[in-house]
């Protein structure tokens, strides 16, 4: 088990390897100069020059290529070309709201779709079956720009419940920060449950067809104890990987929900990066991103072992 | 003999009903049998034949909500004496039946068992329903019974899982399972099917001998005839959802009266008749039980070598051999 993690581990970090390599010269095949773009269109082609010589940019793209990675290597993401702070730091400041909405969202989606799902299948072609169907269906449908629209509207102008946007006055406390949350969360929560949903149904049909299902009833148990500890414990497998793949997703992919609710987060940080041509900032960001996919894979496969004894490494 | 007492289990006249997308369809029409206690009766059918539709019925287990009991009855004579109408039973009452008084095993040992749970945690789960032990004594108990069903160093194997075991292993504790709340009723469905022939003839002893040792029924569902001959005390035959012969295991075997009887008894192996070049052949029955099913009369007369133009019009009753011997044919006085 645990020469099995080492090498997991291992695994982990080719990819990453190819993550970074790729994002490196990905970011440089899109035109574009951050020199220029830094210093507008005044500026006058010497300065372009001297600007472009401080960070490096002058050097042919396999030089800049072996030593950005050596930097990478030793855990320097670099200097941030437009921030005047280092990429890690930037990245710090910016991965409270992402990791939080992430993880509320998540929350949210499972605590709609695990149960909706089983409902869904227990009472499989019933009507509560084509409401819950139906209701993913509209879930995955909508998208969250609009629904985050709809949701400030009514929740926050409306009734006044919850702020419209932001992340809070800076110095606020921590659960001022987060009550700022619970709507973006919400939003993100409800479009991702659909598909938790979806696999959920379809993973306990299978299961409760199972012939140790029918053991199960010819044991007398009850209904509920058959289908959540029979049921849902051979379920588990496929539900685990699509919530925790759904929560890998959004530590990177809440950039469209971010901008809605005008969040300080990493999607945010990636985006303005990306116009302004701030290499350091896309590759390191991308590569942390690419990191927690990683791990957050890394710990799906672990929980595999815990929720199914016939899986082993 | 049990002739004076109740049965420990008598199905009269039952019929089971399924809602399809095409229509209704009744795959066990008027079926009646009887297990007494101790004593093993054989529910003999090829598939399709409404056996295991029939067990089914019995544990309440029918595919809901689609299918259900249209008529008849299931009278079953509880461990106080009382004796319950099954049919009648709603849907909650049944579980305290399910597991406790009427256990049942079934075709796939593979597959009957929780991938995810501890072999002793899926026994002592039944054991504390219904015996309402603690933790601990079901724990233990969970431990005896797999030593009673014959299985090595049960302490420890109680801690496996089923992917860890054998098949036959696993039939084993399917067995231990059934017998952990010392039921009245064990019903077996194919139990042997899936199994070698040499573990086949292991747990066939084993139900035996479980039988004998707790005065248990045994209501045995099986298509092997040869199965049948070792285990069975009486012997119901069914085709197209309808009993078509019932007798003593004897009786049948030496005195078969239904056409249908005869045929299955003809197919044994050991009934294979040389053919022309020497060589033994197995005899099989042509046609299937399908395409029979809404014809008037006989279900069994398409296929019946003697069969005669009355039989496909009218619809036999089932007639009295002897006072335990019972046909469906018009012509058995005949053949």
């Amino acid at each position: 088990m645990f020469a099995a993690i080492v090498r997991k581990f291992a695994g982990m970090l080719v990819v990453m390897y190819i993550v970074a390599t790729m994002v490196f010269f990905l970011t440089r095949l899109a035109p574009g100069d951050p020199a220029s773009l830094m210093l507008g269109d005044q500026a006058s082609l010497t300065d372009i020059e001297e600007l472009r010589r401080t960070y490096g940019l002058d050097q042919p793209v396999i030089v800049q290529y072996i030593l950005w990675l050596k930097e990478v290597v030793r855990g320097n993401l670099g200097q941030s070309i437009f921030l005047q702070r280092s990429v890690l730091q930037a990245i710090a400041e910016r991965a409270e709201p992402t990791f939080f909405l992430a993880l509320f969202s998540i929350l949210i989606a499972a605590a709609i779709g695990i149960p909706a799902g089983i409902i869904s299948a227990v009472w499989r072609g019933q009507r509560i079956d084509q409401v819950v169907s139906a209701g993913a269906m509209l879930a995955a449908s909508i998208p969250s720009f609009w629904l985050g629209l709809l949701f400030i509207q009514f929740f926050s102008v409306r009734m006044g419940w919850f702020p419209v946007a932001g992340y809070g006055p800076p110095g606020g406390s921590f659960a001022e920060r987060l009550y700022h949350l619970m709507l973006p969360a919400s939003v993100l929560g409800i479009v991702n449950s659909a598909l938790i949903t979806r696999f959920t149904r379809g993973s306990m049909l299978d299961v409760l067809s199972e012939d140790y299902v029918r053991t199960a009833r010819a044991k007398g148990l009850s209904e509920a104890r058959i289908v959540l500890r029979h049921g849902l414990g051979n379920a588990l497998v496929p539900i685990i990987t699509v919530v925790g793949l759904t929560a890998a997703l959004l530590v990177g992919g809440a950039i469209v929900t971010e901008t809605v609710f005008g969040l300080p987060g990493i999607g945010n940080l990636v985006v303005s990066a990306v116009l302004r041509r701030d290499y350091p900032v896309i590759q390191g960001a991308l590569i942390v991103i690419a990191g927690i996919y990683v791990l957050i894979n890394l710990s799906i496969d672990v929980l595999y072992t815990f929720v199914d004894p016939r899986v082993k490494y | 003999m049990a002739l004076a007492q109740a049965p420990l289990l008598e199905i009269d006249q039952l019929e089971v009903e399924f809602r399809t997308e095409t229509g209704p369809i009744v795959p066990v029409r008027g079926v009646s049998l009887r297990v007494d206690a101790g004593r093993t009766t054989a529910l003999v059918g090829e598939s399709g034949s409404g056996k295991s539709v029939t067990s089914l019925a019995i544990m309440g287990l029918l595919p809901r909500p689609f299918g259900r009991v249209l008529a008849g009855s299931i009278r079953f004579s509880r461990r106080n004496g009382e004796v319950v109408d099954l049919a009648t039973v709603p849907p909650r009452g049944m579980r305290a039946f399910r597991g406790s008084e009427i256990a049942m095993i079934f075709q796939e040992p593979m597959t009957s068992l929780n991938p995810v749970l501890t072999i002793g945690e899926q026994i002592a789960e039944q054991v504390r329903l219904h015996l309402r032990l603690g933790r601990e004594a079901a724990k233990s108990r969970a431990v005896d019974m797999l030593g009673l069903v014959e299985i090595p160093d049960a302490r420890r194997r109680a801690d496996e899982y089923p992917h860890q075991m054998s098949g036959g292993m696993r039939q084993r504790v399917m067995i231990a399972l059934a017998m952990s709340c010392s039921p009245r009723l064990l019903i077996a469905d194919e139990p042997t099917t899936a199994l070698d022939v040499t573990i086949q003839a292991e747990i066939l002893a084993l139900i035996d001998r479980l039988r004998r040792e707790n005065d248990m029924g045994v209501l045995f569902i099986t298509h092997n005839l040869g199965v049948v001959a070792e285990i069975a005390d009486v012997v119901t035959v069914m085709y197209a959802g309808e009993v078509v012969e019932t007798a003593g295991v004897r009786d049948l075997f030496h005195h078969p009266r239904h056409p249908y009887t005869r045929a299955l008894i003809s197919c044994l192996p050991e009934h294979a008749l040389r053919g022309e070049d020497g060589r033994r052949v197995v005899q099989a029955i042509p046609g299937s039980v399908a395409g029979s099913l809404d014809a008037p009369g006989c279900k069994f007369a398409p296929r019946c070598v003697h069969a005669v133009d009355a039989c496909q019009a009218a619809h036999p009753q089932l007639d009295a051999v002897e006072p335990t011997h019972f046909v469906r044919c018009d012509r058995w006085r005949a053949l």
